[in-house]
C-alpha cells in the first residue's frame, strides 16, 4: 500500500510541475498548447546533460532552461507576431516532440544516474508517514515549493496581482500603463521552465533513460489538469495526486482483476474535465471568476 | 458669514496635495452645516486664480475642425458642466485636457503657470483625473485589487483596504473593498472608478457623461458624492446633455456646438429651455416646415416595446411605443446613448431574447420573427456602423449585397449562390446610387466611407421595401453623399414607402422629418409633426428636461 | 515602438505566395537545425523530399498518404472559417472508424453495393456525434471547444483501446488487441490504372478525398451555408443581422468537421489496416490542422497542402532508413512549416509599422521578406 502511494506521488511530480506553470501561462492570459513539447524538450536536455557531466542536478537546471528557450520560439509568434496561440502551441508540440527525438537519437540505450533520495533528518524516520513524505528526491520538494511560491505570487504579491490583471482584462491593463506583452512574455518563459523541469523528471527519477515521446501525453494531461484545478495552484496539487492516483489504480485494479475496463478509469480525468469546464462556463459570472477572461486572446495596443 | 469664512478654509486645505486624515474628520463634523448651502463650492469668483485655463484651443482632424477656439477656465471646488450635442467637440476638448490628443494651437494654464500635457500619465500627476463613459475594471478581482493597480506600488493591500473603507464611509460611497467588481452593479462600479481617481488625489476630475449608465436612485447617489468632493475643494468638469442633472448639480455650464464654444453661464440663473437653445443653437430653417402626408396606413406599429440592459453599458428600452405611417419620414432623434442602438437591435430583430411588448408590422406581430423573415415582410434596415455591422469589411461588394437580400430569392436558388446574378444585383446598386468603386468587385474595405455608406443604404432602396429602418443614415459621410440619401430616403417615402430614421443629426432630422419623436434614456417620446415644430422643443426633449415634456411647451 | 496596423486591402500576390515563401523558409530553418545537430543537410533534405517520390509508384503512396489529410482538412476548413476551433479531429476520426467497423464487424454478410455506403455513413455518424459534444456544451453553456475536443481525443483513444481488447477483440488474435479482418466487401480496393497497372497502394478513396474536397469547396463558395460560415467567422455582428444563427453555425462546422474527420477514419481502416486495432490513426486528425492552414483555409488548396504534408510524412520514413533518423524528426518540419505559416498569416493581415519617438513613422511592408 505505501508503494502505491509513493508511485502516485512519484506519478503527479511531472504534472505538477508542468500544470502549476501552466497555470501562471494561462492566468495571464495566454493559453500555451505547446506543453507536451516543452516537456520533451526539457526530458532531452537534462537526459543529455546529466549524461554528459554526471550531474543529474545540472541535468535538472538543463531541463528548467530548455524548456523556457522552447516557450521563448511559442513568445516570439503568440505575442511577438500576435499568431493564434491554438495553432501556434499546437505547432510548438509538433515542433518540440520532432526535435527532441532528432536531438535525443544518439541518447538512446543509454542510462544515467538519477537524482538521489533525500531523506530530511528526524522527519523521515517516522514510521509510514516519514517514508511517504520525507524521503524524495529534492523535485518532489521543489514541486511543492513551486506550488506553494506560484499560490503565493499570484495571491498575495503585486506581481501577482498585475497578472491577473492581464489575464483579465489586457485593454484596461495596457491603459493603466502596464506592459501586456512583457508581462506575458515572462509568464510563458516561467510555463516554459517548469514544463521543462516536469519533463526532465522523466529521465532523471521516473526511468533513468531516454526514450522519444517519452512524455507519453503528460503534457495534454497537464493542460487538462489546469481546467480541472479551475487556475488554482493548490487545487494543481491536489488535482496532479488524482490524475496520478487513477493512473496507478489501472495497474493495481488490472492486477487484481477489477472488472471495470483500465481504459475507462482512464478517462475519469477527461470526463472530469470536460464537467469542471462546464459547470465553471455555464454561467458568465462564474466564469468570470474562475476563468482568466483574456485567455487565448490576442492583444494588440495599436487598435 | 462664518460659513463663508469655513469654505475658505476648507480650500485651502484641499489645496495641499494629500487630502488629510484631520480635514476629513472636520469635514464630516460640519457636513449637517455645509448641507443646507446647496451648491456652494466656489461660484466663479473672479479674484481667484482658475485651476484650469484652457484659451484658444483649436483642433482640426483633416478639414473637419473639432474644436475652433475654445476657451474654458474652471475654479478649485467647482463643478462646471461641459454640455453640447454629439460631435460639438466635447470629448476632443476634454482628451486635449487630459493628455489623450495635443491641440493645434492654444495655451493652457494650470494653478495659473502655462503647462503642456504630454499624456495621461502626466495629466495624473498633475493632479487631473479622468472617469471614462466606459469605464473598465477588471472584473475578476477586488475592488481595492482594482484600486491598488492604479496606484504606485508600496501600499499594502490591507492597509488599502482600510483606506478604501474610510473613504467609502466618509463619501457615502458604500462599496466593500474586498467584494469582487463582477458581484456590483454598475452605479456601485462606477463609484470604484471614482474612488480609483480620487485616491491619487486629484484637483480636477473630469466625468465623461458619468450618468447615462445609471438608475436614477444611483445617480442622485452619484450626486451626493460628487457635491461632498467639490466641498472639499476637487473641481469637476461634468460632461453632459442631461439639461435638468446639469440645472440640480453645477454651478456653471459651458456650452459647445460645432467645435465652438458659444459661451459659459451660470446655472443658477439659466433655465433648462436656455440651455436646449444653447445646445442646438438657431439653425437655418429653424422650424420644421416638411408636412406629412394625409393619414397615410400605419406599417409599423409597436407597442410597450421594452428590453433590459443588455450589457453593462447599455440602455434598457422602456415601453417603447410608436406608429410609422406609409409616405412619411418619421426621425427618432436623441443624442447617443439613448438607446438607439438597442431600439435598432429590436427593429431588425437581431436580439430578441428579453423583448417585452410587441412590434406589429401591418398589423401582423413580428416581435419574435428573425432578421430574414422581416426582411422577407418588405423591411430594410441599415444599422449604424458600417464596419462589421452593416457590411463585412473583408468580402467583396457583392457578398456584401447577398447579406440582405440572401432571404429573397433572386441570387440563391436551393441553397446555391448564382456568382453572376449575386455579382450583377451589386453592380446594379453601385450605378444607381452613384457608389465609386475601385475596381469590378472591391472589398467593403477598399470602399471610402461615403461609398460604402451609399451602398448599405442603396441595396436596401434597391429593393423598395415597404419600410425602410434606417440608423445615422449620414453619419461620418461627406456632404455630397449626405445629400444624395437624403434625397433617396425622400424619394422612397413620396412612392408611399414608411422610412424611420433613427438620427443623432437635428439638422438632418429638421431638414427630411415629417415627424419627429425622442429618444432620452430609453424612453420614446409621443411623435410630433415637424410642421411648427422647434428646434428649442426638440432639445429639450433631448436634454430629458422636463420642460419639454409638460403640456405647454 | 513596432505596431502592427490592419491592411485594408490584401494584395493578392501576398496571398498566392505566403505559403511559398512559409515552405522555403521552413526548408531553410530545417537545414540549418540538421546541419547544427550534424547530419547533412543536402542529405537530409533530399530523403525527406526527394527520395520518397523519385519512383511512380510512390507518387501513388503519396496520395494514399495524403488521403485523410485531405479529408479531414477538407472539414476543418469549415470550423476555421467560422471561428470554431476543432482540434479534435482525431478523435472524431477514431469514432468514424469505430462506427464504421461496427457495420463491417457486425454484418459481414452484406453484398459490397450496401456495405461501403453503410460503413460511409456509419462512420459520418460517428464523426458528427463525437463533435456535437463540443458543439452542443458550446451553444449551450458557452464552454471552450478547444479544450472539450481535446479532451474527448484522449476518450476517443481510450475508448478504441477498450473495444479491441475486449468486446470486439477476434479469439483468434493469439492475445494481440484486434478485430477480426473485414471481408472484402467492407474494403477499399486499389486503382488499376489502364495501362499502367496498379500505382502503388493508390485506392478508391483517393479519388474520394479528391471528390470531398472540391464539394468542400463547392459548399463553401457557392452555397448560402458556406456564406454563413464565412460571414459568421468575418464578422460575426454582420452574421447577426444578415439574419443567420451563431448556434446553428457553430453546430453546422463542427457537424462537417466532424463527420469528414469520422470518413477519413473509415477511409484508414478499410484502406490499410483492413480490421480495427488500437493505433489506427498516426495524429492525422492533428496533421490536418496544418494542412488547413498551408491550404489557407481553402478547400481546394487543400488537396495540394495535403500532398506536400504527406511528403514530409513520407520523407521521414526514408529519412529513418537511409539517415538513422528518428521517425519524428518529420515534426520538426512540419513545426516549423505551420510557425512560418501562422507568421505569414501575421504579415497578410498586418502591415508592420515602426515609430520612432519624434521622428516621422518608418513604414515596413511584411510579407515581402
Amino acid at each position: 500500500m505505501e508503494q502505491l502511494i509513493l508511485t502516485v506521488i512519484l506519478t503527479s511530480v511531472p504534472l505538477i510541475f508542468a500544470a502549476s506553470g501552466e497555470l501562471i501561462a494561462e492566468r495571464s492570459g495566454v493559453l500555451n498548447l505547446g506543453v507536451e513539447g516543452m516537456m520533451l524538450m526539457g526530458a532531452v536536455s537534462a537526459f543529455a546533460i546529466a549524461m554528459g557531466t554526471g550531474s543529474p542536478i545540472l541535468g535538472m537546471f538543463a531541463g528548467a532552461f530548455a524548456g523556457a528557450l522552447t516557450a521563448g520560439i511559442f513568445a516570439f509568434f503568440t505575442l511577438g507576431l500576435a499568431t493564434n496561440q491554438v495553432a501556434t502551441g499546437l505547432a510548438l508540440t509538433i515542433f518540440g516532440t520532432g526535435l527532441s527525438g532528432l536531438i535525443g537519437a544518439p541518447l538512446v540505450g543509454h542510462a544515467i544516474d538519477g537524482l538521489p533520495q533525500i531523506h530530511i533528518p528526524m522527519l523521515s524516520d517516522i514510521p509510514i508517514l516519514g517514508m511517504l513524505l520525507f524521503q524524495h528526491d529534492i523535485m518532489v520538494y521543489l514541486a511543492v515549493i513551486m506550488v506553494g511560491l506560484c499560490a503565493w505570487v499570484l495571491n498575495a504579491t503585486r506581481v501577482g496581482l498585475i497578472i491577473r490583471a492581464v489575464g483579465d482584462n489586457h485593454d484596461s491593463a495596457h491603459a493603466l500603463g502596464y506592459s501586456v506583452l512583457g508581462v506575458r512574455l515572462l509568464a510563458v518563459m516561467f510555463g516554459g521552465m517548469m514544463a521543462g523541469l516536469g519533463g526532465a523528471y522523466l529521465p532523471l527519477v521516473l526511468t533513468p533513460h531516454w526514450a522519444e515521446g517519452m512524455t507519453a501525453g503528460r503534457g495534454w494531461i497537464a493542460l487538462a489538469l489546469v481546467v480541472f484545478a479551475s487556475w488554482r495552484p493548490w487545487r494543481v496539487l491536489g488535482g496532479a495526486l488524482v490524475f496520478g492516483g487513477i493512473t496507478i489504480m489501472q495497474l493495481a485494479g488490472q492486477a487484481r482483476g477489477w472488472t471495470i475496463p483500465s481504459q475507462f478509469l482512464s478517462m475519469l480525468p477527461y470526463l472530469a474535465t470536460i464537467i469542471v469546464l462546464v459547470l465553471i462556463s455555464r454561467n458568465r459570472e462564474f466564469a468570470l471568476a474562475n476563468s482568466p477572461a483574456c485567455l487565448g486572446r490576442i492583444f494588440h495596443a495599436g487598435k | 458669514m462664518p460659513l463663508f469664512f469655513f469654505e475658505q478654509v476648507l480650500t485651502v486645505a484641499a489645496r495641499r496635495p494629500h487630502l488629510s486624515e484631520a480635514f476629513m474628520t472636520a469635514r464630516s463634523r460640519t457636513k449637517t452645516s455645509k448641507n443646507s448651502a446647496k451648491k456652494a463650492g466656489v461660484a466663479a469668483p473672479t479674484h481667484q486664480t482658475p485651476l484650469l485655463n484652457a484659451s484658444g484651443f483649436v483642433k482640426r482632424f483633416g478639414n473637419f475642425t473639432a474644436n475652433d477656439d475654445v476657451s474654458f477656465s474652471i475654479y478649485e471646488g467647482e463643478i462646471h458642466a461641459l454640455l453640447g450635442e454629439n460631435g460639438a467637440g466635447k470629448s476632443t476638448f476634454v482628451k486635449m485636457v487630459y493628455g489623450l490628443m495635443q491641440p493645434d494651437s492654444g495655451a493652457l494654464e494650470w494653478r495659473g503657470q502655462p503647462v503642456t500635457i504630454n499624456g495621461p500619465q502626466h495629466a495624473r500627476e498633475m493632479g487631473i483625473g479622468m472617469v471614462f463613459q466606459h469605464f473598465s475594471l477588471f472584473q475578476a478581482l477586488t475592488v481595492a485589487e482594482n484600486i491598488q493597480l492604479a496606484l504606485p506600488a508600496g501600499e499594502s493591500l490591507s492597509g488599502l483596504s482600510d483606506r478604501v473603507r474610510r473613504m467609502s464611509a466618509e463619501y457615502g460611497i458604500g462599496v466593500d473593498p474586498d467584494a469582487r467588481v463582477h458581484n456590483l452593479s454598475v452605479g456601485q462600479q462606477q463609484r470604484v472608478e471614482i474612488m480609483r481617481c480620487l485616491l491619487q488625489n486629484p484637483s480636477l476630475l473630469i466625468m465623461d457623461e458619468p450618468t447615462s449608465v445609471l438608475t436614477p436612485q444611483e445617480t442622485d447617489q452619484l450626486f451626493d458624492v460628487l457635491r461632498r468632493f467639490s466641498d472639499s475643494g476637487v473641481a469637476i468638469l461634468f460632461i453632459s446633455h442631461k439639461l435638468d442633472e446639469i440645472l440640480a448639480l453645477t454651478s456653471r455650464a459651458t456650452v459647445l456646438r460645432r467645435g465652438i464654444n458659444v459661451g459659459t453661464v451660470d446655472t443658477d440663473t439659466r433655465s433648462a429651455r436656455q440651455l436646449a437653445e444653447m445646445m442646438v443653437g438657431e439653425m437655418v430653417g429653424d422650424v420644421a416646415c416638411n408636412t406629412a402626408p394625409a393619414d397615410g396606413d400605419v406599417l409599423l406599429e409597436i407597442s410597450h416595446l421594452s428590453r433590459p440592459r443588455p450589457t453593462q453599458f447599455a440602455t434598457p428600452l422602456r415601453k417603447i411605443s410608436m406608429q410609422a405611417r406609409r409616405g412619411e419620414i418619421l426621425a427618432i432623434a436623441g443624442i447617443a446613448g439613448n438607446g438607439q442602438d438597442e431600439l435598432m437591435e429590436a427593429l431588425i430583430g437581431e436580439w430578441r431574447a428579453g423583448l417585452d411588448g410587441i412590434i406589429f408590422l401591418k398589423g401582423l406581430d413580428i416581435t419574435h420573427a428573425g432578421p430574414a423573415v422581416r426582411r422577407n415582410a418588405g423591411i430594410g434596415f441599415v444599422p449604424e456602423e458600417r464596419n462589421g455591422h452593416a457590411a463585412v469589411p473583408t468580402m467583396s461588394l457583392a457578398e456584401n449585397n447577398l447579406l440582405t437580400s440572401h432571404s429573397l430569392g433572386g441570387a440563391v436558388k436551393n441553397g446555391v449562390i448564382d456568382d453572376d446574378a449575386m455579382r450583377q444585383a451589386a453592380a446594379d446598386v453601385a450605378t444607381a446610387f452613384d457608389v465609386r468603386l475601385p475596381n469590378e468587385n472591391p472589398l467593403a474595405s477598399a470602399l471610402s466611407g461615403g461609398n460604402l455608406q451609399k451602398f448599405v443604404v442603396g441595396r436596401e432602396i434597391a429593393k423598395s421595401p415597404e419600410l425602410l429602418i434606417v440608423s445615422q443614415p449620414t453619419w461620418g459621410v461627406d456632404v455630397g453623399a449626405a445629400m444624395f440619401i437624403r434625397s433617396a430616403m425622400l424619394e422612397l417615402a413620396a412612392k408611399g414607402s414608411a422610412v424611420v430614421m433613427i438620427s443623432q443629426d437635428l439638422e438632418e432630422v429638421f431638414m427630411i422629418a415629417h415627424r419627429i419623436a425622442v429618444l432620452y434614456n430609453g424612453h420614446l417620446s409621443a411623435a410630433m409633426d415637424a410642421t411648427g415644430l422647434t428646434a428649442e422643443k426638440v432639445g429639450l426633449l433631448m436634454g430629458g428636461s422636463a420642460a419639454g415634456r409638460g403640456p405647454d411647451a | 515602438m513596432i505596431s502592427l496596423i490592419p491592411r485594408k486591402d490584401i494584395p493578392l500576390a501576398l496571398t498566392v505566395m505566403t505559403p511559398i515563401i512559409a515552405i522555403a523558409l521552413t526548408l531553410i530553418v530545417g537545414a540549418i537545425i540538421f546541419a547544427t545537430l550534424g547530419y547533412d543537410p543536402l542529405q537530409a533534405l533530399y530523403q525527406f523530399f526527394i527520395a520518397p517520390v523519385s519512383r511512380p509508384d510512390q507518387i501513388g503512396d503519396l496520395f494514399v498518404k495524403a488521403c485523410p489529410l485531405i479529408i479531414i482538412a477538407s472539414g476543418l476548413v469549415f470550423c476555421f472559417r467560422a471561428n470554431v476551433w476543432n482540434i479534435g479531429a482525431e478523435g472524431q476520426l477514431i469514432l468514424g472508424a469505430v462506427f464504421s467497423g461496427y457495420v463491417a464487424l457486425t454484418f459481414p454478410g452484406l453484398p459490397g453495393w450496401a456495405m461501403m455506403p453503410l460503413m460511409v455513413i456509419a462512420s459520418m455518424l460517428g464523426g458528427l456525434l463525437w463533435a456535437m459534444i463540443p458543439a452542443l456544451l458550446k451553444t449551450r453553456f458557452n464552454t471552450n471547444e478547444i479544450l472539450v475536443s481535446l479532451m474527448l481525443t484522449y476518450v476517443a483513444a481510450l475508448l478504441i483501446d477498450w473495444i479491441v481488447r475486449g468486446p470486439w477483440r477476434d479469439p483468434m488474435s493469439f492475445g494481440f488487441p484486434l478485430t477480426k479482418m473485414y471481408e472484402d466487401a467492407a474494403l477499399i480496393s486499389r486503382i488499376e490504372l489502364p495501362g499502367i497497372g496498379y500505382l502503388g497502394q493508390l485506392h478508391w478513396g483517393v479519388v474520394g478525398a479528391l471528390l470531398m474536397a472540391v464539394g468542400a469547396w463547392f459548399v463553401l463558395s457557392r452555397m448560402l451555408v458556406g456564406f454563413q460560415v464565412k460571414v459568421m467567422g468575418a464578422a460575426p455582428r454582420a452574421g447577426r443581422f444578415a439574419g443567420f444563427s451563431p448556434s446553428f453555425v457553430t453546430v453546422m462546422v463542427l457537424g462537417i468537421s466532424g463527420a469528414a474527420a469520422g470518413v477519413a477514419g473509415m477511409v484508414e481502416v478499410s484502406a490499410n489496416i483492413d480490421q480495427l486495432q488500437p493505433d489506427i490513426s498516426f495524429g492525422y486528425g492533428f496533421t490536418a490542422i496544418i494542412v488547413t492552414f498551408l491550404a489557407r483555409l481553402n478547400p481546394l488548396a487543400v488537396i495540394g497542402a495535403g500532398l506536400v504534408v504527406a511528403l514530409a510524412e513520407l520523407g521521414g520514413d526514408s529519412a529513418q532508413i537511409a539517415l538513422g533518423m528518428p521517425k519524428v524528426v518529420t515534426g520538426v518540419f512540419k513545426g516549423i512549416l505551420l510557425f512560418m505559416l501562422l507568421a505569414g498569416e501575421t504579415f497578410n493581415r498586418f502591415r508592420f509599422e515602426i515609430r520612432l519617438p519624434r521622428s516621422a513613422a518608418v513604414k515596413l511592408t511584411g510579407g515581402q521578406n
